[in-house]
């Protein structure tokens, strides 16, 4: 397979803090790599650097065959965009936002309205050109955010968290947008997450990083299967509780994390295991409802933490669990400190690590 | 008492002449200010180097020097008899007060033109770059970012001009026809016992800055209009 971008060993610091250290990886033409690993792990620097903004304090990088140098920068810097995990938009209209990129490469006009148009389409956003980019909602922002890069019909697209503080519909809309401009265009996508759901099912290719490091790299799958321990440490930092797994007669199964907790999963496994839910994963309400999911659990907030278009809470049910609900339900809903509240989740949503 | 409102609406052509000048004088004075300040704050506001805090404590510390100060070093320097710049022959003339407000202004213009580009998203620069600016098409998409903290800053700069006295005194005098201003006009008609035009003076000088700050503080609340005049403005400048 081509190698469309390399970095050999390449590490860099910020201010004597080593943000990334000798990594070495490798992008092939016409995959969606996932970088998976947890906030602070070094992930962004990494696609920074293979967006060709940061330049590594050390090492080297190849892309489209070249050494980057000074010399070259600006020229493949135009093959290549980045999509930032917080949404950076230019004050003015949609259209001047998505063909920001297109003026800068002297497109004509007509060029420039038949992709931008193309662009909104494939986001969802057909109409949106005259309206004010950033009072738009968080989601379709990211959405404009990811229009503007598909314009440009880069080899390379990088997205950080492209879904992390989004809710579950503008994430769909975004990670099927992924799927097609991959699988459509051809478009070589690495895409930086710390959601674990999202890491076994968008990529072909995964690649774990801690601390700076690339760990195992290798098909999701295998990856997940072989539960490494980089993994399990990196899923110890949210919503991820260890406990015993029995399973029962309906085919489910009952993982009990402590603290009077038992958790409903849809895995075959006995024993003890590993449990991981996403925060997009929850359903947070005032009341009980009635629906399939076969995880309720009754909580106060302990913690309320703004992030950006969301908030994220961290509701007490024995264990701390996070969970996330856009500032509107949250103001809707009166949510405060050591206010009760219901979680809701399906077993099917429960993933065993 | 109905005098001076008889001046103010009977437009005498002496005071229209002197509020013409004001006008021109302390837009001349903005727009030099702008014009050298304006890339002295793009270079605090998107750069870091040493010493950079040194500057704009300095810069804003000159905001607050007192006007009748500056205008007495003006004026030694003007002097026609013995000031090192006295051959230009510029003491008491309109341009003396135009340099001289421009010296006034330009700490302002640079404080709040620099917090304006300061307060632009840090991310614009790397998100110019991804999508393939050059460094200085970057930076050209930060300032269009902090157009309207600059056009405040140019804004705020004119309102002080206008109002300005110390300066216009020291080196302008109120030599009829040439330098008479609102402001010394308000206090020498005081001194040569015409209150009426003093009072009508004023009453123009108070309605022209009642509207600046009314125009300013229109654009500050309303930021969908600037936002969308903004864009408007971008689109002929250049994001074309």
């Amino acid at each position: 397979m081509d190698v469309l971008a390399e970095i050999r060993n390449v590490t860099k610091t910020f201010d004597r803090i080593t943000v990334l250290n000798d990594v070495s990886m490798r992008v092939h033409a016409g995959e969606i790599l996932g970088l998976l690993g947890p906030n602070g792990s070094g992930k962004t620097t990494l696609l920074k650097i293979l967006a060709l903004l940061e330049k590594p304090t050390k090492g080297k990088l190849y892309f489209l065959g070249k050494e980057v140098m000074d010399r070259n920068i600006q020229q493949l810097r135009m093959q290549t965009t980045m999509v930032f995990q917080k949404t950076v938009l230019f004050s003015t209209s949609v259209y001047n936002n998505v063909s920001y990129g297109l003026k800068l490469r002297k497109a004509s006009k007509k060029e420039t309205d038949e992709k931008v148009e193309k662009a909104l389409k494939i986001v969802g956003l057909e109409g949106f050109e005259k309206r004010d980019a950033r009072k738009l909602s968080g989601g379709e922002q990211q959405r404009v955010a990811l229009a503007r890069a598909l314009t440009l019909d880069t080899k390379l697209l990088l997205l950080d968290e492209p879904t992390a503080n989004l809710d579950p519909k503008n994430a769909s809309i975004i990670e099927q947008v992924i799927r097609d401009v991959n699988q459509d265009l051809g478009t070589t996508i690495v895409l930086a997450t710390h959601n674990m759901f999202q890491a076994q099912n968008l990529p072909n290719r995964i690649a774990l990083i801690t601390n700076g490091k690339i760990g195992e790299v290798g098909d999701p799958q295998e990856i997940f299967a072989k539960l490494s321990r980089n993994l399990a440490r990196f899923a110890a930092l949210g919503n991820s509780y260890s406990g015993v797994s029995t399973i029962q007669n309906d085919g489910t199964a009952l993982v009990d994390i402590g603290n009077n907790l038992k958790i409903a999963t849809s895995t075959q496994r006995d024993g003890q295991v590993t449990v991981y839910v996403s925060p997009e994963d929850i359903i947070l309400s005032r009341n009980p409802f009635e629906s399939s999911a076969r995880n309720v659990f009754k909580g106060t907030i302990s913690e309320i933490e703004d992030a950006g278009s969301l908030v994220r809470l961290g509701v007490e049910i024995g264990k701390l669990f996070v969970v996330q609900t856009t500032k509107r339900s949250f103001v809707e809903m009166k949510l405060n400190l050591d206010r009760e509240v219901y979680l809701t989740f399906k077993a099917s949503s429960v993933q065993i690590i | 008492m109905i005098a001076p409102f008889q001046l103010f609406f009977s437009i005498d052509p002496r005071i229209l002449e002197i509020t013409l000048r004001s006008l021109f004088v302390s837009g001349s004075a903005t727009a030099i200010a702008t014009l050298w300040g304006i890339p002295i704050a793009t270079l605090l506001g998107l750069s870091n180097f040493r010493g950079k805090f040194l500057i704009k404590t300095i810069i804003n510390t000159l905001i607050g020097v007192p006007t009748v100060a500056l205008g007495f070093f003006l004026f030694l320097f003007l002097s026609r008899e013995k000031g090192p710049l006295g051959f230009l022959g510029l003491l008491y003339t309109p341009t003396a007060i135009i340099i001289g407000e421009a010296l006034l202004v330009t700490p302002i213009v640079i404080s709040l033109a620099t917090s304006a580009i300061e307060a632009v998203d840090p991310d614009i620069t790397n998100l110019a770059r991804t999508l393939g600016a050059s460094k200085t098409e970057a930076s050209i998409a930060v300032l269009k970012e902090a157009l309207g903290g600059i056009f405040l800053a140019g804004m705020t700069s004119f309102n002080r001009a206008i109002g300005e006295l110390g300066v216009v005194l020291f080196v302008g005098g109120f030599i009829s026809g040439l330098t008479e201003l609102l402001t010394s006009g308000i206090w020498i008609e005081l001194q040569n016992g015409n209150p009426q035009i003093s009072i009508s003076l004023t009453i123009i000088l108070i309605t022209l800055v009642f509207s600046i700050n009314l125009a300013i503080n229109l654009i500050q609340s309303r930021g969908r209009w600037t936002s969308s005049r903004r864009s408007e403005t971008l689109q002929k400048l250049s994001i074309e």
